[in-house]
């Protein structure tokens, strides 16, 4: 493995960024609605809904792997899934990789715009409504902007929470070098091959960005709310 | 009513303490007052209009379109109405002018000329730029009214608009409503627990309580009405209009000409034909058997006595109507039993009225 090591040290790190923004993406995209229905739905089971959303948050991260290995195994739907094209399995694939960040970061993105959106209350949507906004209208133009701190935060925190992702990757990704390697398993990876000052680099760099991110999620914060 | 409904409506609805049922007919100009204590369901009615709420029995039908029956119900964001809440409840993330316009962003119609008329009316070219925090509570709901009013509404529904803001800012406001009302021909439904803003405001008058309608006529006549409660009310008033005949600027006195009579009024110089409204407490206006000048009473009037009822075991309200003829203005007198019997007065007797002071409800035009 040594002669690989320089080139080694850049896949981690670029396959982390994809995954944890394909991950917020993706979660933006999906979550919004849902984070919409949450807040606004007066449906009974709505409360399980939010539980299974929240789960993540409390379930051991091996204990979500291990059943997402199952799902997405040759054996699982996401097996026959990828049988559509030819493979046999999601499992120790990239897109095994997002599935399972989708679901392991999503109460960090949801609970944020959920929040944001059970804030703005009922009268502005009235208001809107007799100013004659169709409820899509009115989505975009008075619940999107007034909820953006939500937003904000909740792409931060997803992104964040992706990047750190250990248990949930190491289970249903394996440790492929360039396709499913991500920087924490390249960490330990390091520390266990005795590469004390490669793992430092990853791990400082980790530090120094979780803390640029966190310095801009407040700033960005600030002046959003002064916005508003 | 008297002049034709362009709302006709039904609402059976139930609410927490009691149920709403209410059959109302709104007249297509002026404003129509609800008047009501606070949980009498007047705003619910509001709301129902608006189709902000949905009563589980309803009929509506205004203009002649149907916004409701058993089986339609028109959402809110196709109805052609401006409605102006209790709070301003701009939209934080816009700046005034933005607030102003967000409905023509909706409908894609822009009218600059109406725009224009607006802001002006209002007073609000200052503040175009400005966000809503930025602004005191006058100022906002000043740009609420107007934000509703670029709606292009056919009916403007007001609840409350101005209870949420204090004595002076109130006055600030009320000068507005009355342009507004006199300018644009618009016909309003205003929603109110304060008298003294419907007697500034209001052409007709609703009386609500506990879901149900009590009254529902013009103003005047609901005042007058010895049966309903405002006249019973230790500030019994009647609000009527008059038209300045003349202004004497020596003594600085406008001569109103009221339906069955002239009543003198000391006013800050007036123009004449304008129109105003005028405010007589039953407590300022006795009566008497003959006509007599050597008084410092101003007004003294020949009127015909034509209802009367006990307030309690020593005061009576006595309905008067103003002249000679049966079709002059109502207005109503406090006057003591013991008074009464000893003059020996009765129904449909003639006598004269003197009015020791008539407040005027300041109208500019």
């Amino acid at each position: 493995m040594e002669p690989f090591i320089s080139e080694n040290i850049y896949a981690p790190i670029f396959l982390t960024l994809a995954l944890a923004f394909l991950t917020t993406l993706i979660l933006l995209i999906i979550g919004t609605p849902l984070a919409w229905w949450l807040a606004r739905s007066k449906a009974r089971w709505k409360d399980i809904v939010s539980a299974l959303v929240i789960m993540p948050l409390v379930i051991p991260p091996t204990v979500l792997g291990f059943y997402l290995l199952i799902l997405l195994g040759p054996d699982g739907p996401g097996g026959a899934f990828a049988s559509l094209w030819g493979a046999k399995t999601l499992a120790f694939t990239f897109s095994g990789l997002l599935i399972g960040s989708v679901l392991y970061s999503m109460p960090f993105v949801v609970q944020p715009i959920r929040n944001a959106f059970e804030a703005i209350g009922e009268r502005p949507f009235e208001v809107a409504a007799t100013l004659r906004a169709t409820p899509w209208r009115a989505f975009w133009t008075v619940a999107v902007p007034l909820a953006s701190p939500g937003f904000l935060t909740g792409a931060i925190l997803g992104f964040a929470h992706t990047l750190g992702e250990f248990g949930v990757v190491l289970m249903i990704g394996g440790n492929i070098p360039g396709k499913t390697k991500v920087l924490s398993v390249a960490i330990f990876d390091y520390v266990e091959m005795g590469e004390w000052r490669l793992a430092h680099i990853l791990a400082a760099g980790m530090i120094m960005f979780s803390f640029c991110v966190v310095l801009l999620m407040n700033s960005l914060e600030k002046y959003f709310r002064r916005q508003i | 009513m008297t002049s034709d409904s362009i709302i006709t409506c039904l609402f059976k609805t139930s609410l927490r303490h009691f149920d709403l049922d209410i059959t109302l007919n709104i007249p297509g100009d002026g404003v129509t007052a609800l008047f009501g204590p606070t949980g009498s369901g007047k705003t619910t009615v509001l709301r129902c209009i608006a189709g902000l709420h949905r009563a589980a029995f309803g009929h509506l039908v205004v203009n002649e379109e149907i916004w409701q029956d058993k089986n339609y119900f028109r959402p809110a964001y196709e109805r052609a109405i401006g409605y102006v809440f209790q709070e301003a409840s701009l939209f934080p993330h816009l700046n005034v002018k933005s607030n102003l316009l967000y409905s023509a962003g909706m409908t894609k119609k822009k009218d600059p000329q109406k725009f224009e008329q607006i802001i002006n009316l209002l007073g609000l070219e200052r503040y175009l730029s400005q966000f809503p925090n930025s602004l005191s509570g006058g100022e906002q709901q000043r740009v609420s009214i107007g934000r509703a009013l670029l709606s292009d509404p056919k009916l403007l529904l007001m609840d409350e608009p101005l209870s949420a803001l204090d004595k002076s800012k109130k006055s600030e406001i009320m000068p507005f409503l009355e342009i507004l009302r006199d300018t644009l021909h618009l016909p309003m439904v205003y929603v109110s627990h304060d008298m003294d803003e419907i007697e500034q405001i209001a052409d007709h008058l609703v009386l609500i309580d506990e879901g149900k309608i009590k009254a529902s006529d013009l103003l005047s006549n609901i005042q007058s009405d010895p049966l309903l409660p405002l006249a019973d009310s230790q500030n019994a008033a009647v609000s009527i209009n008059g038209i300045v005949e003349s202004y004497d600027g020596n003594y600085g006195i406008a001569k109103f000409k009221v339906e069955g009579g002239f009543l003198n009024v000391p006013t800050s110089p007036m123009n004449q034909g304008a129109m105003h409204r005028l405010n007589i407490n039953a407590n300022d206006v006795s009566l008497s058997l003959e006509y007599g000048n050597k008084s410092t009473i101003e007004n003294l009037i020949p009127a015909i006595i034509v209802d009367f009822k006990s307030s309690n075991t020593s005061q009576i309200t006595v309905v008067l109507n103003l002249g000679h003829e049966l079709c002059g203005s109502k207005i109503l007198a406090r006057v003591t039993k013991r008074s009464w019997d000893r003059l020996g007065l009765s129904v449909s007797q003639a006598i004269y009225v003197q009015i020791k002071a008539v407040s005027l409800i300041r109208n500019k035009r």
